[in-house]
């Protein structure tokens, strides 16, 4: 269920480009075709689910106060957290680096459809802020933290993939001439990402016994109110029949 | 201008405008957008862009020669981290609830576009004080459109600049409100933020033709 939870409120409600902005300018950057937009988006998927559990296993065992703990008792005052940032982007780049290296040994075919885009995402805000949010949001799990990062790249694929389609067929429309390319694209990112925002709602349902509690919690302050409002008018009455006598 | 030649100030003032490195060379999008809802953390991210892009231009630029070129963006990334630790602790220590506003931001400033980019495309080739002057410039190119941005979200949105109420009470229905005038917290939700990026850059390039894409 938490799996679940999780990987729909990443693909969605947090969606990395609609949501948080991360990522947007390679979103912005490589969105005019939709194969070149299916590449990077792949290549983002693929990365985010190698990088945020290793930085997970990171500040979990070295970063986090404490974490040092393993090492034995003298350790256990240690707080490097300040150090998560360079430690986030060093094992970022060193991964997207030993993958490049593994895809072209081993898959020719995969490495010439993410080849080109994978030393481009190093640098991209959405794979290092996949890791910041997954430190700043507490992660529980390791299992977590691997679906925190397939999912929000899913979310990031899916976002991609849509503007790309859109800005194929916008060529073919009357664009005003100074919006056209980035302008307009800013707008319709604009416009999607409300869209994407109606799904905001769709985890709140939670499960029966929540439900139950919200129920009696409801009914209560209704109660405390209505008890409320009949002390007011009883008030509202004496006073009435004071200004009366 | 005794300091400063005829090309260094166009190196500083280049960016301000017609090469403005949010509408024009589409970098730094990500913390443009997130951050803008009010006007006071545009300022601070604003400054501490200006301080890492201005102190790594430098740094970049004075090592240009002795790094290899094969791990040079490892190199980068390293000289970024460090001076945005450094900017994360101080605003950590001096101004904790902005800090907290700005959250993970903060650290994106290490993946923000225009700072991997001006070391790519300037202080790998260029000496320490023209890429001090490209940096401060495109630093203040990026800070103009994060303010503008803050300025009109926070008007409209919340009725006030850097916290203070500048359109009267909206509870009381003092100043403008009791003309009937309603805060619009659309302008709040992120969404809009992307819209008014839009509209400058409409704005913008209805002033200059030359910069329209065809």
């Amino acid at each position: 269920m938490e799996h679940i939870e999780l990987f729909f409120k990443s693909i969605f409600i947090d969606n990395m480009v609609f949501a948080t902005f991360l990522g947007m300018c390679s979103y912005l950057a490589v969105s005019k075709k939709v194969s070149t937009a299916v590449g990077l988006g792949a290549a983002v998927i693929f990365v985010l689910a190698i990088t945020v559990p290793l930085n997970w296993l990171l500040d979990q065992y070295i970063l986090q106060p404490g974490a040092l703990a393993w090492l034995g008792a003298e350790f256990i005052d240690y707080d490097l957290s300040f150090l998560s940032f360079i430690m986030f982007i060093a094992t970022i780049a060193t991964m997207v680096q030993l993958v490049e290296i593994v895809v072209e040994k081993f898959s020719p075919g995969l490495y010439n459809s993410l080849g080109i885009f994978l030393p481009l995402i190093a640098v991209n805000c959405a794979i290092l802020g996949g890791s910041l949010f997954m430190q700043s949001r507490e992660i529980a799990t390791l299992g977590l933290a691997f679906n925190y990062g397939v999912s929000s790249g899913i979310g990031w694929f899916l976002a991609i993939l849509a503007i790309a389609a859109i800005r194929e067929k916008i060529r073919y429309s009357n664009v005003p001439p100074a919006l056209r390319g980035l302008g307009i694209t800013f707008i319709i990112t604009g416009l999607m990402a409300i869209g994407f925002m109606s799904f905001g709602g769709m985890l709140t349902g939670g499960d029966e016994e929540a439900k139950d509690d919200k129920k009696t919690v409801q009914v209560e302050s209704i109660q405390n109110v209505s008890e409320d409002l009949k002390n007011d008018t009883e008030k509202e009455l004496a006073n009435n029949t004071k200004v009366n006598e | 201008m005794g300091l400063l030649s005829k090309k260094d100030t166009k190196l500083i003032t280049d960016p301000l405008a017609d090469n403005n490195p949010i509408t024009i060379q589409v970098l730094g999008i990500c913390s443009a957008l997130a951050i803008t809802a009010e006007l006071e953390a545009s300022i601070v991210m604003s400054i501490s862009v200006l301080f890492v892009l201005g102190v790594g231009n430098v740094v970049v630029s004075l090592m240009r020669n002795i790094i290899p070129s094969k791990i040079r963006i490892i190199v980068q990334l390293v000289v970024v981290a460090t001076l945005v630790i450094i900017v994360d602790l101080v605003l950590k220590a001096f101004a904790y609830e902005l800090s907290k506003t700005l959250s993970v931001f903060v650290g994106l400033i290490i993946t923000n576009c225009i700072i991997m980019g001006r070391f790519e495309a300037f202080a790998l080739g260029n000496g320490p004080w023209k890429s001090f002057l490209d940096g401060i410039g495109n630093a203040a190119g990026y800070g103009v459109i994060l303010i503008i941005v803050g300025f009109f979200r926070e008007l409209f949105g919340s009725g006030t600049l850097l916290g203070f109420p500048v359109l009267g009470d909206p509870i009381e229905k003092t100043g403008l409100y009791a003309t009937g005038y309603e805060n619009n917290g659309f302008m709040l939700l992120s969404p809009m933020a992307l819209i008014v990026v839009g509209v400058i850059i409409w704005v913008q390039r209805t002033k200059n033709k030359e910069l329209v894409e065809d």
